[in-house]
């Protein structure tokens, strides 16, 4: 079903807009499920099996990966390409065939530090959904200073030995492989650190998921005794892998700051204004009759539409090539905090039916907003604490130094 | 909506940007300040003339050049980082604008070219009370034979102390509070009747207070329909607090470089202050506020001369987010330079004057978030 992409942009649009018509299934075209999420890999259960199909389709046309080169299997569209093509799947309100941390982040690095064979071997199953990825970052002494991390790699002629242990890593008892830092250098530090990617089946790993304050398990502890892992899984150069490793956390800040966050909600809740509206009622002129909690939702709204202007803003900016890093470094904490607001102004419009927890006596729409609430807390730790970007943007942008 | 500029309005906003810097330095507010000006400057304003700044919405056919609001917004802008005393809001936003919106055709044909050339000065008198209410006009004008009598007071109006004519909000039916029953009329600051009373202001910009007694006007003075002036005043009023919200972008992005460069040079403790942490994350904090506000600044101007239906909450959003942007920088301005900053001779303090004027004029945050809850249905 190989899509032979016309030049001219207006047959292109009618050919995308003809594919969707075929090839997206009707259920695909309606709101996202939690529980129907498809991560890919070999784990994935698939509860609705269109999304099966769709995933299949997608893969097939490399329109999960849209710019990625199509001799890796992914889309080979130019930019113009790919903007019609997202259009029209939103115009038909299609679903994301795949969330995948292969295609937010290590596929965007590989493609940039990897080897031919590396790529071939990697990047068509990531488009296809058919590996599912997961980030061997954290560790338990090395969160915020990452580069501290202290898993040892050692070279045994013919294989790389690994020793340590991995935190935070989302997801890591439900994927195939681990993109994932080790070190390789004691004697200095971020010189002394290496890309190597493995499969989670190798002898020798063993991931615990970690249970949140939200009930949740995305989370695992990661543990690495004696494994083995082939010398051609080193991505780029011996010691070379913070670089590597700094350009992918740009990937997963503006992938969160685009709208990946945990705790948003999801689907079913309302905004805050509709249960203020609901729970504290309104006066006369149909306002929030909480004035201060009216005032705070609608700072809150208007951070928001603020944060969503200056999106648009680099976005136009990047196009008519000016200088961009500017707003992009400032983001992922501004999303942050936005979200964060949000959950809070949820559970305090909600009241008392904000603090359930499960069971009956309870909406399911305001115990997911309670567990979202939960979650949110962890949007200014993961991807780069709060206050790690502030360094960031003091440092980078407004070119203060460092403490003498 | 549209974030980049176009080849004029960028050459605009060089010229606005280097006029500001070589001509209108803060200095030149100190000494107005000093020589006792009022923030008045009758050169300067032919200056300013002769760039075409105040013809920038004007349309061509009545002597203007119509560039639109994202080019008035980038002058305003400039304006602001040298807190530079101008009529350019009164005058060249909120007045051509109600002229614009609301004229009639001899209306347009006799004062926008005069607004354009920089011959008159206009100031929109409007609130009554101490916080901007636009409802709540109370001014009486009561209709007689040829025309109306006006009775009322104003309060704060910026420019009022040095304005040629005065576009004055008043009551031509219903009670405070009602939109419809406004009506707009054009008053000469001769008029029999009218007193001003100059206000010396914190920001040394100035302003006046109004009484009008038996102020007589005529039937041509009256600017749109009769008890219909909202629908032009608050338009009007609109493209006012976006521009002045652009003027506070524009003070707050200069007390933020002058806080960073004095991060950069001053030692305690044998170190730069702009290597501890906790100034360093409050300047990141204030940068990310600058960025936000500099996105709504630009879809508010955009979206006027896109004729956008959304002008009224851009307009709010704006307004309400420069106005919390100004207070904090201008704040952190002063703490940040410590004890230099209290100083009169330090140009920190003259920031936060200002901010409070621009924060309090057209309304302030408050009254903005009000208005964009009820805007948004709650």
């Amino acid at each position: 079903m190989a899509f032979d992409a016309p030049e001219d942009l207006d047959e292109f649009r009618t050919s995308v807009r003809d594919w969707l018509e075929e090839n997206c299934p009707p259920s695909m075209r309606t709101p996202l499920k939690d529980d129907e999420i498809v991560w890919g890999g070999t784990r994935e259960k698939f509860k609705n099996p269109e999304s099966k199909l769709w995933l299949e389709r997608m893969g097939e046309q490399g329109w999960t990966a849209p710019e990625w080169p199509a001799k890796y299997g992914g889309g080979g569209l130019n930019k113009a390409q790919a903007r019609i093509l997202q259009q029209e799947l939103r115009k038909i309100r299609a679903r994301p065939a795949l969330f995948s941390f292969g295609l937010w982040m290590f596929g965007p690095a590989l493609l940039e530090f990897g080897n031919e064979e590396q790529k071939k071997r990697y990047i068509p199953d990531i488009v296809k959904g058919k590996t599912r990825w997961c980030q061997g970052y954290s560790e338990p002494g090395a969160g915020s200073d990452l580069a501290g991390l202290q898993t040892k790699c050692e070279d045994k002629g013919d294989h790389w030995l690994i020793n340590g242990q991995k935190v935070w890593t989302s997801y890591a008892d439900q994927a195939d492989w681990i993109f994932c830092l080790v070190r390789t250098d004691k004697t200095v530090k971020h010189e002394g650190i290496s890309f190597l990617v493995f499969d989670m089946e190798t002898e020798g790993v063993e991931a615990r998921p970690i249970k949140l304050i939200s009930g949740s398990s995305p989370f695992c502890e990661t543990f690495f005794t004696d494994v083995k892992v082939p010398k051609d899984q080193l991505v780029g150069e011996l010691n070379a892998g913070w670089t590597i490793a700094k350009r992918l956390l740009q990937f997963e800040r503006s992938s969160i700051s685009a709208g990946g966050f945990g705790g948003t909600g999801g689907s079913g809740i309302l905004p805050p204004q509709e249960y203020a509206k609901q729970h504290v009622g309104v006066d006369e002129s149909g306002r929030v009759a909480d004035g201060d909690l009216r005032a705070r939702i609608t700072e809150h709204l208007m951070y928001s539409k603020a944060f969503g202007l200056t999106v648009q803003r680099s976005t136009e900016e990047a196009k008519a090539g000016q200088e961009v890093g500017h707003t992009a470094s400032i983001m992922k904490y501004a999303a942050a905090k936005m979200n964060q607001d949000k959950c809070e102004l949820l559970v305090e419009a909600l009241g008392t039916d904000g603090l359930g927890w499960d069971g009956d006596g309870f909406a399911d729409d305001a115990k997911k907003a309670t567990r979202g609430w939960l979650r949110s807390k962890g949007n200014s730790i993961e991807g780069g604490t709060s206050e790690i970007n502030l360094n960031v943007v003091a440092k980078r942008v407004l070119g203060l130094r460092e403490h003498q | 909506m549209s974030f980049v500029l176009s080849e004029d309005q960028q050459m605009l906003r060089d010229t606005a940007m280097a006029f500001a810097r070589d001509e209108m330095p803060v200095t030149h507010l100190r000494e107005l300040r000093d020589g006792g000006a009022n923030g008045v400057d009758a050169e300067m304003r032919g200056k300013l003339a002769e760039l075409g700044f105040f013809g920038v919405l004007v349309p061509e056919e009545h002597d203007g050049v119509g560039l639109g609001m994202v080019a008035m917004g980038q002058i305003m802008e400039a304006q602001g980082r040298t807190i530079a005393a101008t009529p350019l809001l009164q005058t060249a936003v909120i007045g051509a604008s109600v002229l614009i919106l609301g004229g009639s055709e001899a209306q347009k044909a006799e004062w926008l070219p005069k607004i354009a050339s920089g011959e008159v000065t206009v100031a929109v008198a409007v609130d009554e009370g101490t916080h901007h209410a636009p409802l709540n006009v109370a001014t009486e004008a009561e209709r007689n034979g040829q025309g109306y009598t006006l009775n009322g007071a104003k309060r704060f109006v910026a420019d009022g102390h040095h304005a040629d004519i005065f576009i004055v909000a008043a009551r031509t039916f219903g009670e405070a509070g009602q939109a419809h029953g406004i009506s707009l009329f054009l008053v000469p600051n001769d008029a029999d009747g009218l007193s001003v009373q100059a206000l010396n202001t914190v920001d040394s910009h100035g302003a006046a207070h109004l009484t009008l007694e038996d102020v007589a006007v005529s039937e041509d003075h009256v600017v749109g329909a009769v008890d219909a002036g909202w629908e032009v005043l608050e338009p009007a009023l609109d493209r006012g607090r976006i521009a002045l919200a652009a003027e506070a972008l524009g003070s707050a992005q200069a007390a933020f470089d002058m806080t960073l460069e004095y991060m950069q040079t001053r030692k305690q403790f044998g170190q730069l202050i702009g290597s501890f942490q906790s100034l360093q994350h409050r300047a990141a904090k204030m940068f990310t506020e600058l960025e936000l506000t500099r996105s709504c600044v630009a879809a508010a101007l955009s979206g006027v001369d896109e004729n956008r239906n959304d002008v009224a909450e851009l307009a709010s959003l704006a307004k309400a987010r420069a106005s919390d942007l100004i207070h904090l920088v201008s704040n952190e301005t002063v703490q940040f330079h410590g004890g230099i900053g209290m100083t009169d001779a330090h140009d920190s303090g003259l920031y936060m004057k200002r901010a409070r004027v621009q924060e309090a004029l057209l309304g302030g945050a408050s009254y903005h978030r009000d208005r964009y809850a009820k805007l948004n249905g709650f």
